[in-house]
């Protein structure tokens, strides 16, 4: 009995194998081929003494038939929401603090690309037609909320978001734009953003993220980007990228360097990946393509460290890392990419790349930087820095102020080199704000040199979409065009704010209400660095971002703006003595209306005018005391019936009455 | 509009070629003006417009401009919750909030607009107090009854009611405020004088401009109806029936008041032209970027829904600030239908003084609408000047008055504790609204109960005359 089951078995198997085997071999020579991973890290030491740490991983799923919905290295869940929701580009960020433009810089791909507003920011692309997209997104939401343990689902509500036209990206399409500036990021965010990736932070560049040191820094976003190429044919899986960054911007202490060094506030502190991150990297993401550490450093760096000394190094390009110059790296690099120097635009930088492959577990890879001497650099600044207010006090009205200050005074030759037809900046702003926030769009003023002009002279598009009560959000896009030696501009719109219903208002109330951080944009200015071309530039996914052509954009401040709270503990108060008043109004109307005065009393009882009530009630009296008093013989069955009769009148009246109620109630 | 204003500037030039004697009037009315040009040339720091007790979403002339400008940028003025007010008012004003002057205050053309409307609306009240005066005297001396309440030989009632309105600190305030409430009392006005002077076609047309303008002078129809139909203001007829049988015994005399049904037709003829009219020139004015429907959408559905909680002096906006949005609908409903359920019991006690009804409904609805102003006191304090004689006995003046005073001091400083300073609460604010509108109430049943009581007076004088 045995026998034959086995036999079948092992029919069964052989006629089953070579199938399987053949799908598991294509798809191991599909994957081998095609899904790919990345991951790199990007650290730069800032002006103003910090570290910034760039960590860049990128995962491609390429447009496939064969595999189906499965996946190798690529995350499911992000897979599985690109197809069900249709997205053509979507991108995420968690930000805790506020990019520091002035310091940090706000000209490099990084900046442009990477500096978010506080909380949580989405807008996603979508491949879908118009009509349809909001219910996509309102799904999408949901679906991003359950995945990142975020409440991303509140940007579901129509009055959480909005579709910028053209200021916000130039690509037209069904995009949908939403931040929520009070959420709070933690590890929370993290660790679902790191379930994304196939090493997690068990191993390669992510293992170096650990979180007190991370959440300590000054700044911290993690970002999701995704593109689809949505142009596939309907069967195939279309191919997604995926690219997962977290940029954060942290304190060295260096406890050495302070002891060692008397002018110490001159130095830049000396750092290492140790001393930073608490960890080493101790090798690489091994299902990684490409696992590379980079360090950039402006070369500014160079050029003072050549004033400085006589003695400098002959060459920039000839590795500064030497010793030569001013600072001191603990390892060697494998190779060294500079910026391609167009001009005499300042900023241009030197990247030093570090394979991680050549370090493993018992020799870690700790980078290190030690500096020798003070140095002194400025990071590129976007054309104008730019800053948003509140004005006005109390609690009804107010004012929006958006401030543009020019960075560079001094070589405004060097921005409006950029321009090609005549000397004009062009700034493209976009403004959300929320319905409560009643904004007054013909108060818009525009100062230039802080000058009053008619707007029309530099206003040379704007397009608003006003707030609606409780439905959608306002919104504001406007392009300027200022002239190039401008010193400073100001916008600013009036507003009142708006009252809510007592179910409206948040826990906590009084702690106020945000407005999104304005998008300012430079359409003429791109943040793109012109490396030298080099083999190893094109494999990495981070250095050809960074050659892309992005618009220069900035975020403004949230602002808090406080609203005029009803006492919460009123509603039964207010509603008995509203209504008492109500009733007082009605009472007191109508009985002066109905009052009759004495001889008014009488007057009526005169019988000079009966109400036809009265009428019949001393009719019925009469019929009930006259009657039976004028006609005594006669029987009671004959007045009975005329009783009865009435009284069944009345009966169906009723009956009628109730059956009508009964059928419109029903 | 056009038409509008030529038959204002025609009733005006007649109204001052009548009446050009009257030296005090004019003396004062000149005064006024002068006095409102001043404060609109005052430094404009007073801040008027913005206060909540002038402009509400309805009236404020921010609102006016922010919708002016989206129509300019080629958008529904209804777009976004900003206007709500009719598009004819947009087409008129709205040019003039843009136009600016050199060397003047940037509202100036606005202002003066405001200051002429007051000015007619002064100048109607005193021809329709003449008017009812001269009713008021005429039936009483049908009664023989007039040297009883001879009056005291001063001013007349009708220019006593023209100055209350020109010199009322209400009316002041939302004409230099930038209310466009002076325009809305103007067609109420209008409304009256029409009635009173039994200009049908005159009287439709203010009807139908105030409720297009305010939804709520839409119950004047009544009032302006029984005006027409029996006459002006006069001692209820029972009593001259009682005196015609007095006299000659059950002989029906022509001195029967009749209700004339032609006039009535009349006007409402004239009603549904003038509302054809209105509606036509505004579907033109919205049709490019809006619909009708939108239209009364955002204006009498934002009226009816008390869709803004911002403050005002009325009673509904923190109630519906507050209350649960379960019952929202129902008290909606209750709150509305107040203003309706008093309408047929004073229309039965007071059909006999049918001016005295249109004040009443007036100060009940101003009461108790969505969102008032001064501007709708100013008014109905205007018009009770012109019942001076029947109402001299009125209880609580003086309480009144300083319960009026009051409040209007109280308020401002409660607001400003509230919403500026910080430290007072909604509560404060709201207990000042309760007491005013406490004291609307007993205005309106205190007026209403001494009118019922003059006439019973007068009722009184003539049996004991007839007794004689």
């Amino acid at each position: 009995m045995w026998l034959p089951l086995r036999l079948t078995l092992l029919f069964l198997f052989l006629l089953l194998s070579p199938r399987a085997l053949l799908r598991s071999g294509s798809a191991a020579v599909v994957s081998g081929e095609e899904e790919e991973f990345h991951e790199e890290l990007l650290l730069k030491p800032l002006p103003d003494r910090k570290v910034l740490a760039h960590f860049h991983f990128h995962s491609i799923a390429p447009p496939s038939k064969s595999n189906g919905r499965h996946h190798h290295l690529f995350p499911k869940a992000i897979s599985q929401l690109v197809q069900k929701f249709r997205v053509k580009e979507m991108e995420l960020s968690f930000t805790q603090g506020r990019w520091n433009y002035e310091r940090w810089g706000g000209f490099d791909p990084i900046s442009s690309n990477n500096a978010k507003p506080p909380g949580v920011e989405l807008w996603a692309v979508f491949d879908v037609p118009e009509d349809q997209v909001d219910a996509y997104w309102k799904n999408l939401t949901n679906s991003l909320s359950g995945l990142f343990c975020a409440s991303i689902n509140f940007l579901e509500s129509s009055t959480m978001y909005s579709a910028p036209k053209w200021s916000f990206r130039i690509t037209p399409g069904s995009l949908r734009y939403g931040t929520l500036p009070r959420e709070a990021v933690c590890t929370e965010n993290l660790t679902p953003w790191l379930k994304l990736l196939p090493c997690r932070d068990k191993a390669g560049l992510a293992a170096l993220l650990d979180r007190p040191s991370i959440y300590k820094g000054f700044y911290h976003s993690q970002r999701l980007y995704l593109t689809s190429n949505a142009s596939v044919p309907a069967e195939t899986v279309s191919g997604i990228s995926l690219e997962q960054t977290l940029t954060v911007v942290l304190q060295p202490n260096s406890p050495s360097s302070s002891s060692i060094h008397s002018g110490e506030s001159n130095f830049q502190p000396s750092w290492s990946l140790s001393s930073i991150f608490g960890r080493k990297i101790s090798g690489k993401c091994v299902i990684a393509q490409s696992s590379i550490v980079y360090l950039q450093l402006e070369k500014s760096i160079f050029s003072e460290q050549k004033d400085n000394m006589d003695n400098g190094p002959n060459s920039l390009a000839s590795e500064g890392f030497a010793g030569g110059s001013g600072f001191e790296m603990s390892l060697d690099p494998d190779i060294v990419i500079e910026e391609e120097n167009q001009s005499q635009h300042k900023g241009s930088s030197v990247l030093y790349g570090f394979w991680v492959e050549k370090y493993n577990e018992s020799q870690p890879l700790d980078l290190g930087l030690k500096w020798k001497y003070p140095v002194f650099w400025s990071s590129q600044q976007a054309p104008l820095h730019a800053s948003r207010f509140l004005m006005g006090s109390g609690n009804e009205r107010g004012a929006i102020a958006i401030l543009f200050k020019s960075t560079n005074s001094a070589d405004s030759s060097s921005g409006s080199r950029h321009v090609s037809d005549g000397c004009e900046l062009q700034v493209d702003v976009f403004q959300v704000v929320p319905w409560y926030i009643k904004v007054y769009y013909h108060s818009l003023q525009i100062f230039v040199d802080d000058e009053a002009k008619p707007i029309g002279d530099f206003v040379h598009k704007i397009q608003v979409s006003p707030s609606k009560d409780k439905t959608s959000p306002g919104m504001m896009e406007m392009l300027l065009k200022l002239p190039c030696d401008v010193r400073s501009a100001a916008l600013t719109l009036e507003f009142d704010k708006g009252f809510l219903h007592i179910d409206e208002y948040p826990p906590d109330a009084n702690q106020g209400y945000d407005i999104p951080s304005a998008v300012i944009s430079f359409p003429r200015f791109h943040s793109v660095m012109h490396l030298l071309s080099n083999d190893s530039i094109r494999k990495s996914p981070l250095l050809s971002r960074f050659q892309e052509k992005n618009r220069v954009q900035s975020y403004t401040e949230v602002l808090l703006v406080p609203l005029t709270t009803p006492d919460f503990s009123m509603p039964y108060n207010v509603i008995t003595i509203t209504c008492t008043v109500f009733a007082l109004f009605f009472g007191s109307l109508l009985n002066v209306l109905r009052r009759r005065v004495g001889e008014e009393e009488r007057y009526l009882k005169a019988g000079k005018k009966k109400g036809w009530l009265r009428v019949l009630l001393s009719r019925l009296l009469a019929k009930f005391r006259g009657k039976p008093m004028e006609e005594p013989d006669q029987p009671s069955s004959e007045s009975a019936p005329l009783i009865g009769k009435k009284l069944v009148l009345k009966v169906i009246l009723v009956a009628v009455l109730a059956v009508a109620w009964q059928f419109y109630s029903t | 509009m056009a038409t509008a204003n030529t038959e204002e500037e025609k009733s005006k030039s007649e109204q001052q070629k009548n009446h050009g004697g009257g030296g005090g009037f004019t003396r004062w009315a000149v005064l006024a003006v002068i006095f409102r040009l001043t404060l609109i040339y005052f430094p404009g720091n007073l801040n008027l417009s913005s206060r909540p007790e002038v402009s509400t979403p309805l009236t404020s002339i921010r609102r006016l401009a922010e919708g002016y400008w989206l129509k300019q940028s080629s958008m529904s003025p209804y777009a976004g919750s900003m206007y709500h007010g009719s598009p004819l008012l947009l087409s008129v004003l709205g040019p003039l909030t843009v136009k600016r002057i050199e060397g003047q205050p940037s509202h100036i053309l606005c202002s003066l607009v405001f200051v002429l409307a007051d000015l007619i609306s002064a100048i109607l009240l005193r021809a329709t107090g003449r008017k009812l005066q001269m009713a008021y005297r005429k039936s009483l001396k049908s009664l023989n009854l007039l040297n009883k309440s001879t009056d005291s030989g001063g001013l007349s009632s009708g220019d006593i009611a023209a100055l209350v309105y020109l010199w009322n600190p209400f009316t002041i305030v939302a004409c230099v405020g930038l209310s466009t409430s002076p325009v809305e009392n103007l067609f109420n006005i209008l409304t009256l004088y029409g009635a009173a002077t039994g200009i049908a076609p005159l009287a439709a047309f203010g009807w139908v401009m105030a409720t297009h303008l305010s939804l709520y002078p839409a119950i004047l129809i009544i009032p302006v109806i029984l005006v027409l139909g029996y006459g002006p203001d006069a001692p209820p007829s029972k009593l001259f029936r009682s005196k015609e049988n007095g006299k000659v015994g059950d002989d029906k005399s022509s001195q029967e008041i009749i209700f004339s049904w032609g006039r009535v037709l009349h006007l409402l003829v004239w009603t549904s032209v003038w509302s054809v009219y209105v509606l036509v020139l505004c579907s033109i004015s919205v049709k490019q970027h809006s619909s009708l429907q939108e239209m009364f959408q955002r204006t009498y559905g934002f009226i009816l829904t008390v869709e803004d909680l911002s403050p005002n002096i009325g009673v509904l906006w923190y109630f519906f600030a507050e209350v649960f949005d379960f019952f929202r609908d129902f008290f909606l409903i209750v709150f509305h239908s107040n203003i309706l359920f008093m309408i047929l019991p004073l229309a039965i006690r007071l059909k006999h003084r049918p001016c005295f009804l249109a004040f009443v409904y007036i100060a009940i609805s101003s009461m108790l609408k969505s969102y008032p102003s001064v501007g709708d006191p100013a008014l109905y304090l205007g018009l009770l000047g012109l019942f001076l004689d029947e109402l001299a006995d009125m209880q609580f003046c003086f309480f009144l008055f300083c319960g009026y005073v009051g409040v209007s001091v109280l308020s401002p400083v409660m607001h400003n504790l509230w919403i500026w300073r910080g430290t007072g609460n909604a509560n404060f604010y709201y207990a000042t609204a309760m007491a005013y509108a406490c004291f609307q109430i007993v205005l309106v049943v205190e007026s209403v109960s001494s009118m019922l009581n003059h006439d019973r007076k007068l009722m009184k004088l003539s049996a004991s005359k007839l007794q004689k």
